[in-house]
This record gives C-alpha cells, sequence and structure tokens, in this order.
C-alpha cells in the first residue's frame, strides 16, 4: 500500500559515471526495465566532449503522467564517480539519496544531514565476486541497477529479459551478469529498507510505443525514403545518423543476388565536400542527404546558396548542438535556426522542418525528400543533440506502403519528345516550380547548363536586370508554394480561448506541453501552437495576429525563432515575449512557468494600472 | 547579353559512327578572350568528343570558377553541363558519378580551383578513385580576377604587374602521380596533336585520369619572364613520347620520328601507342615517371605526353561496390523496406 508521502512513478534518477567505464548499457538496462513495465520514462545523456575518463552523467525521468522532458530536482544520486561527488552530493533534493560506493568510508564533508545515504561496497563485492580486472570494472554498474531494483520495486524477471536479449548469440555471459544483479539485490535486502517511498509501479502506459534515439529514426527514414547516396564529415551529435543510414542500409539494401550495395556511402574530407557530393547526386537524380551540426552548416553555407540558385534538391540534417563556434559540442540548443534559415550570401532562404519526436524524425525525412524534389531546393531536417543522442519513448514509426516517392517535375525522354524547346527555368505552371531534366535523358533535348551565375529561363548566362530580377520573384514564387506543401502546424485548440498564446517547435514540445498543463491545473489558459516547419504558413500567422501575447519557447540566448517570425511575417516585436533556455540542457517545464508566469503577472499589473 | 553560336552546318563535314559531324559537339560561342589557351584546348575536347564517338547526352561536363571553368559551356552542347562554385568541382564530380556510373563524366578545372581553393578536394577524389576526366587549363594565374599568381606560377616568374613570385610552386602532375592517379598526363593548348588523343585516352580510362595543360593566359600571363607564355613553353616543351590513343584494338601505325614505341592495353581493350622519344621512358612505371617529372622540373622543362598510367584502375564504385546498376534508376520498390519491416524493427524497440 501506498503511504501518504509515497510517489509513484515520478522522480528523477541521476547516474554519475566516468566517461568509458561501461555504464552506458548498465544504465540502459535500467531505463529500459522501466520501460518495459508500461512506465514512461526519458533518459537523457549529459556527457563530456571527451573519450575516456571525464565525468559523464546519465538522468532519468519516470513520469507515470508521461512527461517526457527533463525536470530539476534529483531524487536519487547513484555515484560511481568519485571525481565529481562532492558536487553530485549537492545536487540531490532534500530528503533526496545518495547512493554510493561505500568500500571506502565517506569523508565528513561529504555528509549532509538532509539527504539519505545508501552505501553499497560495489568495488569491494566485485573484487570478491570477480578476479578479471575488466570484468570488476564492468559488473560494478551492473550490481548497482540490481540494487536499484530493489530500492524502486523493479521487476527482477524484466531485467533479466533484458540480458538474455542483450547477450543473444554470447548467453556464456548471461549467468555472471545476473549474479552481479543479484549480488545488487542482495545487499539492499540485508541492509536497507525497501522499497522507497518513490518506486515504480507495473502500468500498461506505453501500449504499443517504442524506444530510439532521433538519429536513428533520421538514418531509417533516410533509408524508408528510398536515399541512395550520402556523404558526411564525422561530427557530434549528428555523426549517428550516417551510422544509422550504413546499418540500415547493409542490412536492407544489399542485393541478395550480387552482394553490391544499392547505396553509396562516402566520408567526406569535410563537410562542404560533403555537401557538394549531395548536390551533384540530387543534381543527377538520386536521391542523397548529408547530416552534420552547426560548424557544418557555416561551412556549407556557400554551397547551400548554390543549391538554392541552380534549383538543385538538397537534403541537409542539422543536429543542433550548443554554439557559437565549437562552443559545448556534447549540450543540446536550438541555436542554427537563423544560420540555416538564412544560409548563403544574397537573397536566399531555405525550407527547414521541425521534428519533435523521433517518428517525426523519421518522417521529416520522407517528408524531406518529397519537399527538396518537389521544391528543387535545399531542406534542413533541425533536429538537436537532446532529440538525436537520447532515446525517446516514441509512437512507433509508421510507413504507409501506398506512399509513393513525390519525384517532382522531371522531365523523361518521352516529355521532352513532345516538347518544341526546353526552358529549364520556364516557369510553365505559375507556382514558380520549373521542368528540370537528368543527364542522359534525350540524345538532342533537355541539356541545360547547370550553373550558380544568372541565367535566363533557358539557363543561358545573363546579365540582363530584367532576366535576373525576373528569376528572383520566381523563386519568391516558388517560396510561397512551399507555404502550402510544407507540413502544417500543431494547433492545439479548435477555437482560441485565451489571449496568450505558447509557440514552440522541436524537442521543447514536452516540457511545453507539461507547462501548459499545470497552467491548466492552476486554472491559467493558454493557446498553443507547435511549428514543424519554415515557411510559415497561413496558420502560424492566424495565430499570431489573434492573440495579443505569444511567447515563443525557444532553446536559444538571441531569440532567434522570434527573430524569423517578425522577419517573416511581421508581426509587431512586443507582441512576442521570449522563454529561452540556453544552458546547453534540455529545457523544463519549471524554467517554462516561471518565464511565463513573471511576464504575465506583469502584463496582468500593467493593464490593471492603466484602467 | 547571351552568347549562343550560331548554328549552319557545313554540307561537306565528316560524321563519325554515331552519325555526328564535329560541329554537333560544339558549344555556345566563347567569350574568353581572343587567343586564349582555354579556347584550344576546349577545341581539342571537342575533337576528342567526335573521334571517340561520344553520346553527348552521355556525358556530363563539370567545373569549378574561373575563366577555365567556364569552358564547359564552349564545348558539347548537347551535354549537361554543371558549373559549380570555387574548388568544389571535385566532389559535385564525385556525387554525380555515385549517383549514375553509367556516364562520362568530365571535369575541367583551372590552377587557381584545383591547387589553391580547391586543392584538398583535388587530393581528395584522387584518393577515391573517382571514374573521370579531370582537365587543368593551367595559366599560372588567375585570369577571372585579373592576373594574380596562383600556386603553379613558377618561382621567380614574372606578373604582368612586373612582380616576381617569390613562391615554390605546386606541381600538379607529380602530385597527382604521387598521390596514386592512375592516369597522368602533361600537355599544352597548342598541340592538338598531342592533346587530343591524350584527352580520348583519359575519357577512356577506368579511373581517375588527370591532364595538366599549360594553357597561356593571353590578357595577364604572355609576358617576357612567364613560364606560362606561349613563347616560354614552346621554347621549353619536352616531350616523353608522342602519344595516339588507339580506341578498341583498331591497329593505327602512326610513326613520330624515329623514336621506339610501346603499346599500352588499357583495361577495355583499347590500345593507347606510345612512341618512346626518352630511352627509359616506361609510362607504367611510378617510380622513374616521378622522377622525369622532377628532372625536368629541374632543367625548366615541361614535360609532356603520358606521363604515367596504370590500366588496371579501380574506381570508387569497385572499392565500395556498389550496384552495377544506376543508383538513381532504381524504384521505391528496390529501395524502401515497407511497413511489415517497419513493424519487426519497431518490435525491436519495444
Ligand atoms: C569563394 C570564392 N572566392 C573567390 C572567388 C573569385 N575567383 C573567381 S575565379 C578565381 C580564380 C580563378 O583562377 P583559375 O582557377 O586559375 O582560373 P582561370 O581564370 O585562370 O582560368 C577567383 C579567385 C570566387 N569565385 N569564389
Ligand atoms: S583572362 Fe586569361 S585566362 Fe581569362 S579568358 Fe582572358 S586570356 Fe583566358
Ligand atoms: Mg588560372
Amino acid at each position: 500500500m501506498a503511504g501518504k508521502t509515497d510517489k509513484i512513478n515520478d522522480f528523477v534518477v541521476r547516474f554519475a559515471n566516468v566517461n568509458g567505464t561501461g555504464s552506458a548499457s548498465a544504465n540502459f538496462l535500467f531505463t529500459k526495465a522501466i520501460f518495459r513495465m508500461g512506465v514512461p520514462v526519458t533518459p537523457k545523456n549529459i556527457f563530456p566532449s571527451n573519450i575516456q575518463g571525464l565525468p559523464t552523467w546519465y538522468e532519468v525521468r519516470v513520469s507515470e503522467k508521461g512527461y517526457l522532458g527533463r525536470r530539476e530536482g534529483i531524487d536519487l544520486l547513484v555515484s560511481v564517480n568519485p571525481q565529481s561527488m562532492l558536487n553530485d552530493i549537492k545536487s540531490v533534493r532534500t530528503g533526496g539519496y545518495f547512493l554510493y560506493d561505500s568500500s571506502k568510508k565517506l569523508h565528513a564533508e561529504y555528509i549532509r544531514e538532509d539527504i539519505n545515504y545508501i552505501g553499497v561496497p560495489l568495488m569491494q563485492m566485485c573484487n570478491e565476486a570477480y578476479t578479471d580486472a575488466r570484468q570488476r570494472q564492468l559488473f560494478k554498474n551492473i550490481i548497482y541497477v540490481g540494487a536499484l531494483a530493489t530500492l524502486l520495486d523493479i521487476e527482477f524477471n524484466v531485467l533479466e529479459d533484458l540480458l538474455s536479449e542483450q547477450f543473444k548469440g554470447k548467453e556464456k555471459l548471461i549467468p555472471a551478469n545476473v549474479k552481479a544483479l543479484k549480488l545488487g539485490v542482495d545487499y539492499i535486502h540485508a541492509n536497507y529498507k525497501y522499497p522507497l517511498e518513490f518506486r515504480v509501479e507495473r502500468r500498461d502506459l506505453l501500449k504499443d510505443k517504442i524506444m530510439i534515439e532521433g538519429n536513428s529514426a533520421c538514418g531509417l527514414g533516410a533509408v524508408y525514403a528510398g536515399a541512395t547516396v550520402a556523404a558526411w564529415y564525422p561530427i557530434t551529435p549528428s555523426t549517428s545518423v550516417v551510422e544509422a543510414f550504413m546499418d540500415y542500409s547493409a542490412e536492407f539494401r544489399v542485393d541478395k543476388i550480387t552482394g553490391k550495395n544499392n547505396f553509396a556511402i562516402v566520408q567526406a574530407e569535410d563537410e562542404l565536400s560533403a555537401i557538394g557530393m549531395v548536390i551533384g547526386a540530387s543534381w543527377n537524380g538520386a536521391r542523397s542527404f548529408t547530416a552534420t551540426s552547426g560548424p557544418g552548416v557555416s561551412l556549407m553555407n556557400e554551397f547551400l546558396g548554390l543549391a538554392y540558385f541552380a534549383e538543385i534538391p538538397t537534403v541537409l540534417v542539422d543536429v543542433q548542438r550548443t554554439g557559437p563556434s565549437t562552443g559545448m559540442p556534447t549540450r543540446t540548443q536550438q541555436s542554427d535556426i537563423m544560420e540555416a534559415a538564412y544560409a548563403s550570401h544574397g537573397d536566399t532562404k531555405h525550407v527547414l522542418l521541425f521534428p519533435s519526436t523521433p517518428k517525426e524524425c523519421f518522417e521529416s525525412m520522407l517528408d524531406a525528400f518529397d519537399l527538396a524534389e518537389g521544391l528543387q531546393t535545399p531542406v534542413i531536417v533541425m533536429t538537436d543533440l537532446d532529440l538525436g543522442m537520447n532515446d525517446h519513448v516514441s509512437p512507433p514509426l509508421t510507413f504507409d506502403d501506398s506512399r509513393e516517392y513525390k519525384r517532382g517535375k522531371v522531365l523523361d525522354a518521352a516529355a521532352l519528345e513532345k516538347i518544341e524547346k526546353f526552358g529549364r527555368y520556364l516557369d510553365i505552371d505559375k507556382d514558380g516550380i520549373t521542368y528540370r531534366t537528368l543527364p542522359g535523358t534525350h540524345p538532342s533535348k533537355g541539356s541545360f547548363f547547370t550553373r550558380g551565375t544568372s541565367r535566363d529561363e533557358y539557363a543561358t548566362y545573363t546579365e540582363d536586370s530584367a532576366a535576373y530580377q525576373h528569376n528572383m520573384d520566381r523563386l519568391i514564387r516558388k517560396w510561397d508554394t512551399a507555404k502550402n506543401m510544407v507540413p502544417a502546424p500543431q494547433v492545439y485548440q479548435k477555437k482560441n480561448e485565451s489571449k496568450n498564446g505558447i509557440l514552440f517547435f522541436g524537442t521543447s514540445q514536452y516540457a511545453a506541453e507539461e507547462a501548459m498543463d499545470i497552467l491548466k491545473e492552476e486554472k491559467i489558459v493558454v493557446d498553443a501552437i507547435r511549428l514543424k516547419s519554415f515557411p510559415f504558413n497561413k496558420d502560424v500567422e492566424y495565430f499570431i495576429n489573434s492573440h495579443d501575447t505569444v511567447f515563443v519557447i525557444e532553446q536559444n540566448r538571441d531569440a532567434q525563432m522570434k527573430s524569423l517570425l517578425m522577419i517573416e511575417l511581421g508581426v509587431d516585436p512586443k507582441k512576442l515575449i521570449s522563454v529561452l533556455n540556453y544552458d546547453g540542457m534540455p529545457i523544463t517545464a519549471d524554467n517554462i512557468l516561471n518565464q511565463v508566469k513573471v511576464n504575465l503577472r506583469s502584463s496582468s499589473k500593467s493593464l490593471m494600472s492603466k484602467n | 547579353m547571351t552568347y549562343v553560336r550560331p548554328k549552319f552546318r557545313h554540307p561537306e563535314l565528316q560524321k563519325n559512327k554515331l552519325g555526328y559531324t564535329v560541329d554537333y559537339y560544339e558549344g555556345a560561342l566563347s567569350t574568353l578572350c581572343a587567343g586564349c589557351g582555354h579556347d584550344s584546348i576546349s577545341a581539342g575536347i571537342i575533337q576528342a568528343a567526335y573521334e571517340m564517338n561520344i553520346e553527348p547526352h552521355k556525358l556530363a561536363k563539370l567545373s569549378g570558377i574561373g575563366c577555365s571553368s567556364k569552358t564547359p559551356a564552349y564545348f558539347l552542347s548537347n551535354s549537361h553541363g554543371f558549373n559549380s562554385v570555387h574548388g568544389r568541382m571535385p566532389s559535385v564530380a564525385t556525387g554525380a558519378n555515385l549517383a549514375n556510373r553509367d556516364l562520362t563524366y568530365f571535369g575541367v578545372s583551372g590552377d587557381g580551383d584545383t591547387a589553391s581553393i580547391g586543392m584538398g578536394q583535388f587530393v581528395h577524389v584522387i584518393r577515391r578513385s573517382l571514374n573521370m576526366t579531370y582537365i587543368v587549363m593551367n595559366n599560372g594565374c588567375y585570369g577571372l580576377t585579373k592576373g594574380q599568381d596562383s600556386a603553379t606560377a613558377d618561382q621567380g616568374s614574372k606578373n604582368k604587374g612586373g612582380n616576381v613570385n617569390l613562391f615554390e610552386s605546386i606541381d600538379l602532375a607529380s602530385l597527382a602521380i604521387e598521390l596514386g592517379a592512375t592516369f597522368v598526363a602533361q600537355s599544352f593548348s597548342g598541340d592538338k596533336a598531342q592533346l587530343v588523343p591524350l584527352i580520348k585516352a583519359a575519357m577512356n580510362h577506368p579511373g581517375f585520369a588527370f591532364i595538366n595543360v599549360i594553357s597561356p593566359c593571353v590578357t595577364f600571363n604572355n609576358n617576357v619572364g612567364s613560364t606560362k607564355s606561349y613563347d616560354y613553353v614552346r621554347e621549353h616543351i619536352g616531350a616523353t613520347a608522342t602519344v595516339d590513343f588507339v580506341p578498341e584494338m583498331q591497329e593505327i601505325s602512326i610513326e613520330y620520328g624515329k623514336g621506339t614505341h610501346k603499346n599500352v592495353t588499357m583495361h577495355d581493350g583499347s590500345v593507347i601507342q606510345l612512341h618512346k622519344l626518352a630511352e627509359d621512358w616506361n609510362p607504367l612505371d611510378r617510380q622513374s615517371a616521378m622522377n622525369a617529372v622532377i628532372n625536368a622540373k629541374a632543367k625548366n622543362e615541361i614535360l609532356t605526353g603520358l606521363l604515367y598510367v596504370n590500366p588496371d584502375a579501380h574506381d570508387l564504385h569497385d572499392i565500395i561496390k556498389t550496384s552495377d546498376r544506376p543508383l538513381n534508376t532504381l524504384t521505391k520498390e528496390e529501395l524502401c523496406p515497407g511497413s511489415e519491416m517497419l513493424n519487426e524493427i519497431n518490435a525491436d524497440l519495444r
């Protein structure tokens, strides 16, 4: 029976580990067990830009209500890193727990009166149970998972099942792992009161949900979208997008008879080359993409301008990280928005997609290729480190088999036969999108010269002012067409219910929705909209116009999305109030609430004083 | 103003095997300076494509930025062309080639485009053995930006402004050999007799084929004291061998001078016939090719001809095992694993 102070399925555990000591798989085991018990759970990697030796944290939020954003306040800290111990102890909330390796006695300065200590002699137990040095290191992690299982009421057979799945084909390794789990279980049984007042209880809240990283979903999405050429240059946090594409391609795209690859992946010498390859392949009719992060997008600027002006489909995934410059390369941010939206010199603008979940990462890739080929322009999928490199509970990935690849306006030989004179940049349909041809299509018709210089409608070089301007105006016509092709925003209410609205996108979704719930409990009603793409369509315009105040929630210092809204929609800046988070950590509902409430209070005050 | 070449056909022009006359391989009217070496190279490319019976639409021509990189507009107007950004043609060509391995890829660059801003991409496209022809129209200067020294300008040479180049020059041919290019040749824009067979052989080569063509810039680099002026090159040229390209084993026996000759069988069975001038010349020997280029340079000579060839080249597609069918022809049915498989993937993620 749950006591009065008991909190079921509502707590935060943080693991303090050392990078490169095998903690990652133990921590994932812990998370996955809670997931398997049908309870919403969100892990966040907080890791250094380092391969071995520096502190790394793994924070797991468990939420019966299904809130998947981060939450401040650590209920239980699992400490296996002496280096960060002092700060780790400080980070525990009053009344919380600190689980540590009690092989050595804790110093007096490490004792806080307002928290509870759970000592488990991890090192000592390992040294007694295992002889191999590596095993001693690795099983320390499994022992604490066993201890946590008892403390938090995690079902032991769920852990066992996960281990046997993990070691499928290497069954020899299972008993030693189970033994380590049991060591932890038994130690708590013998020495502590269990379970804790916060703990896990089996539910059926997840149904068919899956757990996957956004980057894997992007890579898989590219496979489903029919991408055949990928070019890339390694950079955190985008690398695993291409790695996933590689793995899934190896699984699904190797011809069974010839053993040859129905895909090509090239690790380029830099990001300039990577995007150049994508442009070359797309120009030649293959679906092609690259993935990078802010520094890579900076390098790709010149080429993005070429793709915009020469009108070549280009798909780019930008897994954003904390800038500027090298910034905090292993922390998250939404700070490439301006850079991506207007990448390159001259008048350029690019289509952006803002997925919020792995499912949307997958779908964004399907959409990105259709849009890039449909509009003959770059499409940038804007994810971030939080979405890309953390496991997320997500609705299952779906693919409609009847969905065809929309290859856009490409003329084949038969179509060319019927045309008197082919004009690459003739706006026949008056939607700004012109017809292209691929090399090798027809012996005498349809060839043209692709260039980044100004040209007339027949792709012939020109410096004629009228012809140049005519072309630039057509590109804007195409931009207007794009507004009705990109994914529409998610509007949370059928009819406006408030004069205040909140606007957010990408990984701010979880925290924003949680904040809305809390406001509702406090009888504060706000309307909400989640952007899914740029350019903004009329729904975005309507939402902003029909509210007095719109809180723009974003994870950067300079309010980049707010700027974009002001620039593109001509919104009165006073109407848009920024809610910002730029410490490199995923945004929390509390943070949003604090900023929103301060402004609501001051605006209601100013209203009153006016009266 | 646009420049499109007026079309008139000479009825007496000879047709090639495909039934095309040579003018079918021409492009728009050149806007380069009269006498520019680059135009001579374009003429050589037109001639080579005509003689090789190339289907123009089965060839893609790509370039960077510069006077030289403008030339693809001036040849093969029935081919798709791509004038990309400065120094980045190799990456665009790589992507294009990956998408469709069935076309012939013809890249044109300048010495600025290749040896400075594009050096990284040049090096790496060689390393990847992309199946393409890569011509540098090398005038030792930046023509389009009005005559600044390029990295291939010889140390001590004078530019138009009278300034002496203080820096060591980069020798693209020896660099290409060093990096493992499987076909490396050097020629002079004014020597069509040598250039055309070299271009033909390069296009036929199954890997990366590089031709460094000295191409005087009449406007900015044809002055006394420049080692890339017409007069200098004519005086200091040294040919490795006279080369004649013999496609598909059709023996054409042309003897130049009294030199011995050597046949090099290409991958597809065609033959390059080399007329040896130097006694110890062996184009299959990478080491001696390197030595010869270096020695010539020491003597301020420009060694022309086919410097090195490895007829058994493997290209990028061989290395990464791409399907024999061009990737851009694969259909959704072949590429998409479908919803049933996705359900299995989902199940594994629970
Ligand atoms: C990024 C960038 N920087 C500079 C330029 C200016 N630019 C145009 S052509 C050129 C040099 C071309 O020299 P080269 O490749 O030798 O060609 P050439 O004109 O001599 O044939 C330069 C520097 C440019 N177009 N792009
Ligand atoms: S400036 Fe030099 S390289 Fe450029 S077109 Fe004139 S002669 Fe040729
Ligand atoms: Mg030059």
